[in-house]
């Protein structure tokens, strides 16, 4: 059974027909490239699995189970997290509040519930350890790298129990040894049984960690493989358009 | 031989004491006792007893709204209606005392217009989306001209019944301490904890590093901020209710400009105005600092005329080292 299947998205901003008819399956731990020109679709795809947008027709269904979002708030409900292009982390807190924030466990003390900092630090070094990083929990993200960064917004993902995590464009503004880290961290999550649907650029990187590629062009799927069936030549020609289908 | 990897982890690790050695806390602390020794050894009216009880209680009033204003400004914004916010709650207090109200009455109604205050500014820019320095800017004429209107303009020096009780809690002294001390001390404690161990503390932080990261983990971002505009504006109506007692009177020119003395005391103690960072103990220290070169300057005698200067440096230089040290870990 698939962990997330699209059946007919389609999405119009008035006159505008950004997606069409598409439908696609993402199998548990599968990592799935999305790739295709800017304006393709793929971020509004993002968009709509994410719950920040409602698909005009067609339907999303998760371990089977048909599911309607309203707001980001039920997609992330069903299991699906986002992890954003600028990572969406406060530069001045630590590592393990970055983690836990919005979520912080609390003890009371004299009646007054008062954030747990020993458990946080704790849980954040498991999941840091699960991510093979060398992320430190008290750590302040400011002075961190941008793999450490990664780390971070993906042990945000571990902590609630994600089913499928998206990431947008993780590896487009850091260094080369830093991308190597974060492909790890993706091998990670999907050691973990959890599917992860990546957005990028980057030919090399979605070849290293994907095991499915699929491409939009002008709002429809023309492609959806395994990655060992396919090759960047061939992709690129799927995305320009020299190539119909495949 | 270190490596890499050795120096690195070395300069993210200090240890103690270089890591009190790089705090401004430290510094500005160090600074006002230097002044204070200067001032003694300088002038024989320093280090009498009277002068430093004028001293203590007149930097807890500054100290008490700098904790406030921390929290404002430590999440991003600003609150320039302080000042005003003072004079609103010494003016509904002294109103009503003056009509006959008890003080506890009076009190609570003066906190009430304070957090009113604090609520329509919080609810414009959490809401509305309007920016703090323009909304904040509007209040601090608006308030004031409200207490105009409730005094008619007229100095108020009589409290009615409670008249003592309200001189004794603003300007009376416990163990030798005057009562404002122990207003700031408690504050200054409470939001400490706050800060640190809570979780609207820890949120006051993440809105401040980064509103939209705050808003994306489901943090309850917009109540927040209006919940720390109540609170600015209350640690003003408590500085107001306690000057009021303090001083015996009130006009309505009570803490004017008083806003600039005390985001200058919050940001010369750390708070930085782009958000995400400040201690209370910070907020208390800046205070301090400033109130003491406030005091040496009228007991060397130059012209207090100068004073506006001062704090006007301070907060450009306190700004200026912020600058300069993000310029230098840029690097």
């Amino acid at each position: 059974m698939s962990r997330l299947r699209l059946t007919g998205i389609s999405k119009s901003f008035g006159a505008i027909q950004a997606l069409s008819d598409v439908s696609l399956e993402v199998a548990p731990g599968e990592v799935l490239g999305l790739m295709g020109d800017n304006g393709a679709g793929k971020s509004t795809l993002v968009k709509i699995v994410a719950g920040n947008f409602r698909p005009t027709h067609g339907s999303i269904s998760i371990d089977g189970d048909v599911v309607d979002f309203h707001r980001p708030r039920d997609a992330q409900r069903q299991g699906i997290e986002v992890v954003y292009q600028d990572l969406a982390l406060c530069d001045n807190l630590s590592a393990a509040s970055n983690v836990f924030l919005g979520r912080e466990p609390r003890r009371p003390f004299a009646g007054i519930p008062l954030i747990d900092y020993a458990t946080m630090h704790r849980r954040s070094a498991e999941l840091f350890a699960v991510l093979k990083s060398e992320t430190r929990p008290r750590d302040l993200v400011r002075r961190m790298s941008g793999g450490q960064r990664q780390a971070v917004a993906i042990a945000r993902t571990l902590l609630s129990n994600a089913k499928i995590v998206l990431m947008d464009e993780p590896t487009a503004a850091i260094s080369v040894r830093q991308v190597a880290e974060v492909l790890d961290l993706i091998h990670r999550l999907s050691d973990q049984g959890i599917s992860v649907v990546l957005i990028s650029h980057r030919m090399p990187d979605v070849f290293a960690v994907c095991s499915r590629i699929a491409v939009l062009r002008r709002g429809q799927l023309v492609a959806s493989k395994p990655a060992n069936q396919s090759s960047p030549e061939e992709v690129t020609g799927l995305i320009t358009g020299a190539i119909e289908t495949a | 031989m270190t490596t890499l990897e050795q120096a690195i982890s070395l300069s993210q690790h200090r240890s103690p004491v270089s890591r009190i050695l790089n705090s401004q806390i430290f510094w500005v602390f160090a600074a006002a006792v230097l002044a204070c020794l200067a001032l003694t050894l300088m002038t024989d009216s320093f280090a009498t007893q009277r002068n430093l009880f004028n001293v203590t209680r007149n930097f807890a009033f500054v100290g008490l709204i700098a904790i406030g204003m921390t929290t404002v400004i430590a999440s991003g914004g600003i609150d320039l209606s302080v000042g005003s916010t003072v004079v609103l709650a010494a003016m509904v207090i002294s109103v009503l005392m003056s009509a006959g109200s008890p003080f506890w009455i009076s009190a609570l109604a003066a906190l009430a217009a304070a957090a009113a205050v604090g609520f329509v500014n919080g609810l414009l820019i959490a809401y509305v989306g309007m920016p703090p320095f323009v909304v904040t800017l509007g209040m601090l004429s608006a308030a004031r001209s409200l207490a105009m209107v409730l005094s008619n303009n007229k100095m108020i020096w009589e409290f009615g019944p409670d008249h003592d009780l309200l001189l004794w809690i603003g300007g009376g002294s416990t163990l030798g301490l005057p009562h404002p001390i122990y207003a700031l001390v408690f504050l200054a404690v409470l939001m400490s904890i706050v800060y640190r161990w809570t979780r609207w503390g820890q949120y006051v932080f993440a809105i401040g590093g980064n509103e939209q990261a705050a808003t994306l983990t489901g943090i309850p971002v917009k109540r927040i901020k209006v919940s720390i505009y109540v609170f600015s504006a209350l640690t003003a109506g408590v500085a107001g209710i306690l000057m009021a007692g303090w001083l015996g009177s009130v006009t309505t020119n009570l803490g004017q400009a008083m806003e600039l003395t005390v985001i200058a005391a919050a940001v010369i103690g750390g708070a930085n105005l782009a958000g995400g960072q400040g201690t209370a103990l910070g907020a208390v220290i800046g205070a301090l600092l400033i109130e003491v070169i406030r005091n040496s300057l009228i007991l060397l005698g130059i012209s207090t005329f100068w004073q506006g200067m001062f704090i006007g440096s301070f907060i450009i230089i306190a700004v200026a080292f912020d600058r300069i040290r993000n310029l230098r870990s840029a690097d």
